[in-house]
């Protein structure tokens, strides 16, 4: 029952016991944090702390803060928005789309990957905030029964869907990870040892909810797993695409396209798995998970980097092929502008690290390569941002009357909001990793016998 | 009635649901199985009913579509401005179906939100899980790596040398703690 073909590389190396699984994914929980955490967690702290002056700033004097202006009213704050986004399609791909196919390797990042899907809509979710200027009003974007006339929402509105979309995507996303979560809190606080550290063994208890195990519940919990799966899946494409939207429904040249949707959902898989690997190859080093996270895992996701960045290539060119072949004036300017305008420097970064760079993961060397995998996850995050950066201002900053062209450039605070959400972003992540457990260890139990690399060997001879 | 059962403690998936198997050839009364992890296969042996959570959420979704769609109809058709449909850009909405297209998102997040959640929420109902149970299986290490099958026994000695033949690790009373 527990076969799986031999050319299947093995999914968990070394020889390991269901009860190693356990020590090792409680280790950090139950250990102290080394120097590199508390180093990194304090700058992330700085730079959170000092995003949140910006932010406060912004709230206190207005708008005006920011670079925007009369033409290019939208920059810096929704490409942020559409960058955090983005990212954190990857944790529900494989969290649930891997799931919906049955692939094992899913499991050891799944964890990690959705805990990250849910800091990153979380940074997202702050800048339409700000950006409202007044966010104690932000409940006026739900359809909620007022006194003013009755003033409602329009549901017509990309920005009205987006509300929706985002709000299902972060609670549904949360509930899915805290399902799988429980049996796993379970476990450590089985672990705990009630009289050395009651508050800890307190806490756990809280977490767990009382999870025990039984026959009838992990039933359940399959199924459960599997439906949340069925429903994440189409709603993470759905969010994308919504997102998308804000942009394609306008009627400003090089947004107004049909080609937004199925290009903005895998521009986000891409960033988003890129981000997976920026963190989980710190993560397997700081917290030892390496005999779980192995180069194979990498070597998948470096595949998956390397479909979507050349579907994100097709997409560019057909951009550009779109706006010549339309014929119209306006949509071909958008485009030479974006190549060979001023804004020439963010469309070549875009391209480079996008479509070029990732084209390296053909080379075998290089995708099981960690070390350039990283640097290369880095450049995907760059590039991705910069994409966000030439749809959004290259297409406002000369839009149809030429009296009001301008230029974008963003100020101190634009610039200090952004790199405070990547503060907080790793705040959250970095308590994360020492409080949950980052390996989904009941799942990684069940394939220890069909893909551990020991169990494997035995199969094999 | 504690009195009469036994914990059977195994440490190993295969050879836990071959005992199962074993326990109910011999007719003996399988109270409740605590495992690390699902064990596939187990609920058949156990002859588990199948869960229905997959029907719950189905009927969630449909509830959500519903209340979305009545939720749209009465602020964008009906309701205060039964007589006056929302002009917005140009774009009056006169009836529901002319305007489906564009409310067909919030549609599906509303279904999506719905069956979700409330799915979550039966399935924590229906497993007696919150925040604040103080409920473990018998044995801590059955989230580690140790699976303990909870019987019914009429003669201790009987069963005790049965389970030892399944290959049963430990074997004792629920008293003797």
């Amino acid at each position: 029952m527990h076969k799986e073909s031999r050319i299947r590389d093995p999914l968990i190396d070394g020889n390991k016991t269901f009860h190693d699984i356990t020590v090792e994914v409680a280790y950090p929980v139950e250990g102290k944090a080394n120097k590199y955490w508390w180093i990194l967690f304090g700058l992330s702290v700085i730079l959170m702390l000092w995003g949140f002056g910006c932010i406060a700033y912004t709230i206190g004097t207005g708008i005006g803060v920011w670079g925007l202006n009369k033409t290019v009213n939208w920059a810096w704050d929704i490409t942020n928005f559409v960058w955090w986004i983005g990212i954190g399609h990857a944790g529900t791909l494989i969290s649930a789309v891997l799931l919906l196919f049955r692939q094992k390797w899913r499991m050891a990042i799944n964890r990690s990957a959705e805990a990250m899907t849910i800091f990153g809509v979380i940074q997202a979710g702050l800048f339409p905030l700000i950006h409202m200027g007044r966010p104690w009003l932000a409940y006026w974007v739900f359809p909620i029964p007022n006194q003013y006339g009755s003033l409602w929402v329009n549901f017509n509105s990309p920005l009205l869907w987006d509300v929706f979309a985002i709000s299902t995507y972060l609670t549904v996303s949360t509930v899915f990870w805290y399902i799988g979560l429980i049996p796993d809190f379970a476990m450590i606080r089985d672990r705990v040892n009630e009289k050395i550290n009651p508050l800890k063994k307190k806490l756990y208890s809280l977490l767990s909810f009382g999870w025990s195990g039984r026959a009838k519940h992990w039933q359940r919990f399959e199924e459960v797993s599997l439906v949340l799966a069925g429903l994440a899946t189409p709603l993470v494409f759905s969010v994308h695409s919504i997102v998308s939207m804000d942009f394609a429904t306008s009627v400003i040249p090089g947004w107004h396209t049909t080609i937004f949707p199925p290009y903005f959902v895998l521009g986000a898989l891409f960033s988003g798995f890129a981000m997976v690997e920026t963190l989980l190859i710190i993560v397997r080093k700081v917290v030892s998970m390496e005999a779980y996270i192995t180069i194979k895992h990498i070597e998948y996701m470096n595949v998956i980097i390397l479909f979507t960045g050349s579907m994100v290539g097709i997409a560019y060119i057909t951009e550009l092929f779109m706006a010549w072949y339309s014929g119209v004036e306006f949509e071909q300017y958008a485009f030479l502008n974006r190549a060979t305008g001023p804004y020439w420097w963010a469309y070549a970064s875009m391209m480079t690290c996008n479509v070029v760079i990732p084209q390296l993961y053909w080379i075998y060397k290089i995708r099981t390569n960690i070390i350039a995998t990283f640097i290369l996850s880095i450049f995907v995050n760059i590039g991705m941002w910069f994409e966000r950066f030439v749809i959004i201002v290259t297409s406002l900053h000369r839009d149809f009357l030429p009296s009001s062209w301008t230029m974008f450039s963003p100020t101190f605070v634009d610039i200090g909001i952004f790199l405070g959400t990547i503060g907080f972003f790793f705040v959250l992540f970095l308590m994360y990793a020492r409080t949950f457990p980052v390996v989904a260890q009941a799942e990684m139990k069940t394939i220890l016998k069909s893909s551990g690399s020991e169990f494997k060997k035995i199969e094999n001879e | 009635m504690n009195n009469n059962i036994v914990y059977a403690l195994y440490d190993d998936d295969d050879i836990l649901l071959n005992s199962v198997k074993k326990m109910k050839e011999k007719n003996l009364n399988v109270k409740e199985v605590y495992t690390p992890f699902p064990v596939h296969g187990l609920d058949k042996v156990l002859e588990l009913k199948e869960t229905r959570m997959a029907i719950t959420a189905f009927i969630y979704g449909c509830v959500g579509l519903i209340f979305g769609s009545v939720l749209i109809y009465y602020i964008m058709i009906s309701g205060e401005y039964k007589s006056w449909p929302m002009n917005i850009g140009g774009k009056p909405n006169f009836t529901f179906f002319k305007n489906l297209p564009s409310f067909v998102p919030v549609l599906f997040e509303l279904t999506v939100m719905f069956a979700g959640h409330l799915m979550a929420l039966t399935y924590f109902y229906r497993c007696k899980l919150f925040p604040g149970s103080q409920e473990t299986s018998p044995d801590p290490r059955t989230t580690d790596d140790k699976f303990l099958v909870e019987i019914e026994h009429e003669n201790f000695k009987e069963v005790e040398k049965f389970l030892k033949t399944t290959g049963a690790i430990e074997i004792k009373k629920k008293d003797d703690k």
